[in-house]
């Protein structure tokens, strides 16, 4: 408790079990009266709980933090572990054990954590004796949150969490086989910023490093020296204001159209704290071919990884963006930028307005978002699921904030949206949390709604229920001859079940009726549903099929 | 893609901690490419274990396999090199029929030849070891082989030093020890 305190633990997500009952047992007394300094959130299942702790860390910047029992809780933790560690989320899960004198034995809840985990985690360790806790926990919270961040788990055999010894603070900030900031080289950045200098048609891709980087201000001050147009990837929306002059929208797959096609006509491509996935890069063999890259990361292992540099640059963008700021001259690319705003048009007329402003039929998934977005503060936090809500929120939400999205982008983990939205609603009490997700994602971690009733998480709720498991839907469509295999879903009486957990519901089947819904949704004090009746087969476009070259990005299918 | 592939040499230095090889493995798993030959022991570093591991790769692949070995959190350093890079050495070990040793003198000339030493001998086996490149220790074994005398016969994973003449993981520690105290 202690060693949790001494991190500047103030929130923990959790669920006891027989193997980390000591551990509860002093949570006891350190989360009420004189001794409170921790708020537990007991959450219904363990994946929650890592959920939670990543839509914390998300939001606030700190370490979000799972504690859990051995055994099938922490086998529960596996998928958020395992997403934390895509999506470079800080958060230290830590795990009862059963004794040391009984590993091996294949012990009542015993499992290898430390092996299963392993692959999926930043660092994993186990704490055998109660003289390791002050040193481990503070070496995992330094791991978690510095370099590029990620999960950290922590294995704690039941002895250890007996064990009395007297309190030693120890404080762990430095590993020395471990260089979370790698140095900057001076020379690199001359190089970039040459590069930068000559170009007639630089593009600027921003992932989520720039926000865990705390760099949106050198980002923006980067961008507008030399007037360069930014994309983002999808982590990285909220790096960069959504209305900010130079934001050319969403890099990938369905991103917009725009960007994805200016990526092969850009002279100087400047990738900014993200990591060239598939999503965003489609066919690498055709990728950006005609452009220099320069790739600004603080993980060498990125570099070259998937798209090979021309020029690397190796540090935190903290630091690497005001010293390549301060090498560039002063510039404009007017005819450039004007060159986004005809294909922007093309799709602005073809996907975008059909999607939020349809006139007629079943309502859209684009048009509830638009809506919401419409009116929801200035400040909100989009939390998504994953699938085609993921999509539509991603694409038309605002952003004005930093720090103002939660979703899975690496593992793409259904049923991340409402737990990960409880974390946020900890993580950034006054701020307003919008989460959206389809039915089939709300089913997949609803039991969580037990938590936000507990607590009264004052999360916003936006279910689009289209009946299907509509992304993959949309794929059996275009590219499985339409055979609909298993993704027709029946779904239960969504307002009984909120009911049953005493949180407020709205139903929306129709167009006119939208706007007052959503008002009385962000009237509401607390939690609420509000359920959107979907059309049922709608498509997220423009798409980039996979494989394909980004340019072939289509507008209509 | 075949052709271009090389054995490399990868030199890793970790913190001896468990569970450290596994990890290291599991980055060769992950991008399905075998390890020929695993050698682990203590390095001259107090604390720091030194791996040598050879695969047939490509360079790009061993690339992006040493960027990720070098990122787990305890490893301290990792390179790679190829054959020209290193000074190499294994050792095989042949146990032979004395019975054979003794009546076919070419046996002994063999063993000679091949620069190989004789370290055990006792009425039902002989033990010859011999020190030396992959190719060496191979090409023994066959040359024994065809005297029909080999009983057993093992080669031990590679040893290896580099050429340069910087001392890397001791000047890394060195500045990473610096920048600490700073």
């Amino acid at each position: 408790m202690r060693a949790l305190q001494a991190e500047g633990v103030k929130t923990i997500f959790g669920y006891p079990g027989g193997s980390i009952m000591p551990v509860y047992d002093a949570l006891f007394d350190y989360t009420r009266g004189e001794k409170k300094c921790f708020d537990h959130i007991l959450v219904r299942h363990e994946q929650g709980a890592t959920h939670a702790a990543e839509g914390y860390a998300r939001v606030s910047g700190e370490v979000g933090v799972a504690l859990v029992t051995s055994g099938p809780g922490v086998t529960n933790t596996l998928t958020g572990i395992a997403d934390a560690m895509l999506d470079s989320t800080p958060i230290v899960v830590i795990a009862g054990q059963v004794a040391i004198s009984a590993l091996g034995t294949d012990a009542f809840q015993e499992v290898d954590l430390v092996g299963v985990a392993q692959p999926i985690s930043k660092w994993s360790y186990q704490i055998r004796h109660a003289e390791d806790v002050a040193w481990a926990v503070s070496r995992a919270f330094y791991i978690a949150r510095t370099g590029r961040p990620g999960p950290v788990v922590l294995d704690f055999p039941r002895n250890a969490q007996v064990e009395e010894i007297d309190w030693e603070p120890k404080k762990v900030d430095f590993i020395r086989s471990y260089v979370p900031y790698p140095k900057l080289d001076d020379e690199a950045v001359r190089q970039a910023a040459e590069l930068i200098n000559n170009a007639k048609r630089p593009l600027a891709l921003v992932g989520q490093g720039v926000e865990l980087g705390n760099a949106q201000e050198e980002l923006s001050a980067f961008l507008e020296k030399a007037d360069i147009p930014a994309g983002r990837t999808m982590l990285g929306l909220s790096a960069l204001p959504s209305n900010h002059p130079l934001n050319v929208g969403m890099l990938g797959m369905h991103g917009n159209y725009a960007v994805n096609l200016k990526e092969q006509e850009c002279d100087v491509l400047i990738a900014i704290g993200m990591r060239f996935s598939d999503r965003v890069t489609g066919n690498l063999k055709t990728y950006a071919k005609q452009a220099k890259v320069i790739h600004l990361d603080i993980d060498r292992s990125e570099i070259n990884k998937n798209v090979k540099a021309d020029v690397a640059v190796v540090a935190n963008c903290k630091e690497s963006l005001p010293a390549l700021t301060a090498l560039l001259n002063p510039n404009k690319h007017t005819e450039w930028r004007e060159s986004f705003k005809e294909l922007d048009e093309k799709e602005h007329v073809k996907v975008i307005e059909p999607a939020i402003h349809p006139k007629e039929g079943p309502l859209l998934m684009g048009e509830v978002v638009n809506a919401v977005a419409v009116q929801a503060p200035d400040d909100a936090v989009l939390v998504t699921d994953v699938g085609q809500n993921q999509l539509f929120a991603t694409r038309y939400f605002k952003y004005h904030h930093k720090r103002s999205i939660c979703t899975s982008g690496g593992l793409g983990t259904m049923g991340y949206g409402m737990p990960a939205a409880i974390g946020a609603t900890f993580g950034a009490p006054e701020r307003t949390v919008c989460c959206f997700m389809g039915d089939g994602g709300f089913q997949m971690c609803i039991e969580e709604l037990g938590t936000i009733m507990e607590q009264k998480a004052p999360v916003k709720m936006i279910l689009l229920n289209n009946h299907y498991l509509g992304n993959v839907r949309q794929w059996q469509d275009m590219f499985w001859m339409r055979r609909k295999s298993f993704t027709k879903m029946m779904n239960p009486c969504y307002e009984l079940i909120a009911q049953g957990y005493g949180i407020s519901y709205m139903a929306v089947t129709e167009r006119k009726d939208l706007a007052a819904a959503i008002e009385k949704m962000f009237a509401t004090d607390g939690p609420f549903i509000l359920e959107c009746a979907i059309k049922e087969e709608d498509d997220v476009l423009p798409m980039t099929p996979p494989g394909m070259n980004v340019n072939e990005m289509m507008l209509e299918i | 893609m075949e052709e271009k592939k090389k054995l490399y040499t990868l030199l890793v230095y970790s913190e001896n901690v468990a569970g450290i090889l596994n990890q290291i493995t599991a980055v060769f798993t992950r991008r399905q490419v075998n390890i020929e030959s695993l050698n682990v022991s203590a390095s001259s570093i107090p604390g720091v274990h030194k791996y040598t591991i050879t695969a047939w790769s490509d360079e790009d692949q061993i690339v992006k396999i040493t960027k990720q070995i070098e990122k787990k959190i305890d490893v301290v350093k990792a390179n790679y090199f190829t054959d020209d890079q290193l000074f190499i050495r294994e050792t095989g070990l042949y146990k032979l029929s004395t019975d054979i040793v003794l009546r076919n003198p070419e046996v002994s000339k063999t063993i000679r030849r091949h620069d190989a030493s004789i370290t055990e001998v006792n009425p039902t086996y002989v033990i010859v070891m011999k020190n030396g490149k992959t190719d060496d220790i191979i090409s023994l074994y066959r040359a024994l082989d065809e005297f029909g005398c080999v009983l057993q016969y093992t080669r031990s994973g590679r040893i290896a030093v580099t050429r340069g003449t910087q001392e890397q993981v001791s000047e890394f520690l060195e500045q990473r020890e610096e920048a600490n105290r700073k």
